[in-house]
């Protein structure tokens, strides 16, 4: 397993630190498109049950969205600092 | 292009017996597709030629070079001709506030050089953060005050924001009850919105006084957001700088503890609701939510910012991989699906850009209004 490793540093020239952190933002990835996809499931289920809703559903979800996305961030900023410095 | 768009399509026949709307679209497209394999085949020879003489740089240096800070406006380089606009230094040294240009900190091709101020103090960039020798000879970080790109850029943004919102003032000062033409008619909508759809239901009855606040936040993000998408321009990154977004997100935090009434404390030490044997874990919970909430208000417009930028470069650089890779067969080959990728990512860069404004502006006028609001019947079966 050490020497897979090190073969894997040799033909990328990049550090274990840097490869988990890579691997910890597309971990954060998951979380963002499970919480999306969620946001956008139930938004869209509403949607279909009550269409003269649809204007004020859709805002809410991009909101929803957003707010979701902005945890998701930090995490990836965190993997990214770690792998570019 | 004046030719194509004063109605090439109105007088030739549609491709494919599209209408018109959709045959200058086609067009277009084809357009866009075909101009970047002109410009990168010019680029491919200075790739070509700088790797005779300096170490060819990485991506990912590229792609920090772009996203962080910088002392001088970098538009292109070719192999003896690197077009930069150098931006005047302020610096703090040990011997006083030094003034100089930037030019003097960059040797010829492009890398730091150390430079000897009117003070006597030498100062050299490392990794563009400014530092200066001291008598130990050991390199220093010196107070570094310097016009660079975020600032010029935040210049940028305020007089934009000054012209278009003195321009439109004026016009309500002299035509109040005309209809709205232009400037106006383009920013009014957006003004309204803010207005009714984000502040008024969420401060209430009192959301006059935080307008100023919020309409110049939203318009403040909105416009350095899509200031840092335009290309070639010297690649601007205002609210993907951290510092930036520290003190929009400081602002947030100063106005909502300071227009905070005592309920507002007291639902922080003793949220309503809460069984007692709760409260020990509840009130250290509350008491990191205040300083949390625009912790993450920062980070996230500075992330989703940051990470947009990167994704567009990351997808233009794919092609300089694809020419050091395959030769030119594969930078063309990989330059139709990179620009069509970039086209994408604009797009949804632009969709981003008023999003975020509109986040920020939305959570801080609900923190405005969380902080204002006095006890109404929602806190009454907590307080009997």
């Amino acid at each position: 397993m050490e020497s897979l490793s090190i073969l894997l540093q040799e033909a990328a020239g990049a550090t274990t630190g840097q490869g988990l952190a890579a691997l910890g933002a597309g971990v954060a990835a998951i979380g963002a498109g499970i919480g999306i996809g969620k946001i956008g499931g139930s938004a869209l289920e509403s949607m279909a049950r009550q269409p003269e809703m649809m204007g004020d559903i859709r805002s809410n979800m991009i909101v929803a969205a957003a707010l979701v996305e902005g945890a998701v961030f930090f995490g990836i900023v965190v993997g990214l600092l770690v792998a570019l410095g | 292009m004046l030719y194509f768009c004063s109605g090439f399509n109105d007088h030739f026949y549609t491709i494919f017996g599209m209408n018109r709307v959709f045959n200058r679209l086609f067009f277009s497209l084809i357009f866009l597709l075909l101009t970047p394999l002109a410009v990168l085949s010019q680029e491919h020879e200075n790739e070509d030629h700088h790797e005779g003489h300096a170490k060819e740089k990485g991506t990912g240096e590229m792609i920090l070079e772009h996203v962080t800070d910088a002392h001088c406006l970098h538009f292109f380089e070719t192999e003896t001709f690197h077009a930069t606009v150098p931006l005047p230094c302020i610096v703090y040294g040990p011997n006083g506030i030094d003034f100089f240009m930037s030019s003097n900190l960059y040797g010829h091709h492009g890398e730091p050089v150390p430079y000897t101020a009117g003070s006597g103090t030498t100062y050299v960039l490392d990794k563009e953060v400014m530092k200066y020798v001291n008598e130990k000879g050991e390199l220093v970080t010196a107070l570094d005050l310097s016009i660079t790109k975020t600032v010029l850029g935040l210049f940028i943004g305020i007089g934009l924001m000054l012209l278009i919102f003195t321009k439109i003032a004026r016009r309500y000062k002299t035509n109040p009850l005309s209809s709205p033409k232009g400037t106006q008619s383009f920013f009014e909508p957006l003004i309204m919105f803010i207005r009714d759809d984000v502040a008024k239901p969420a401060i209430g009855p009192r959301h006059e006084a935080f307008m100023p606040f919020l309409l110049t936040v939203f318009f403040f993000i909105l416009i350095c957001n899509v200031l840092g998408l335009i290309p070639f321009i010297g690649g601007f990154n205002i609210t993907g700088n951290i510092a930036v977004t520290l003190v929009l997100a400081t602002l947030v935090f100063i106005i909502t503890s300071a227009k905070a009434t005592g309920h507002y404390w007291m639902h922080i030490i003793n949220p309503p609701g809460i069984p007692l044997w709760l409260l020990p874990i509840m009130i250290p919970v509350e008491i990191v939510g205040v300083i949390s909430k625009p912790f993450v208000l920062m980070l996230r417009l500075f992330a989703n910012v940051t990470a947009g930028h990167i994704i567009i470069l990351a997808f233009t650089s794919l092609i300089f991989i694809f020419y050091g890779k395959f030769g030119v067969g594969g930078a063309v080959g990989a330059s139709v699906v990179s620009v069509a990728f970039s086209i994408f990512m604009n797009l949804l860069e632009l969709l981003v850009a008023f999003l975020q404004a509109y986040v920020f502006t939305l959570l801080a006028a609900l923190y405005f209004g969380g902080a204002i609001e006095e006890a109404h019947h929602g806190h009454e079966e907590a307080h009997h």
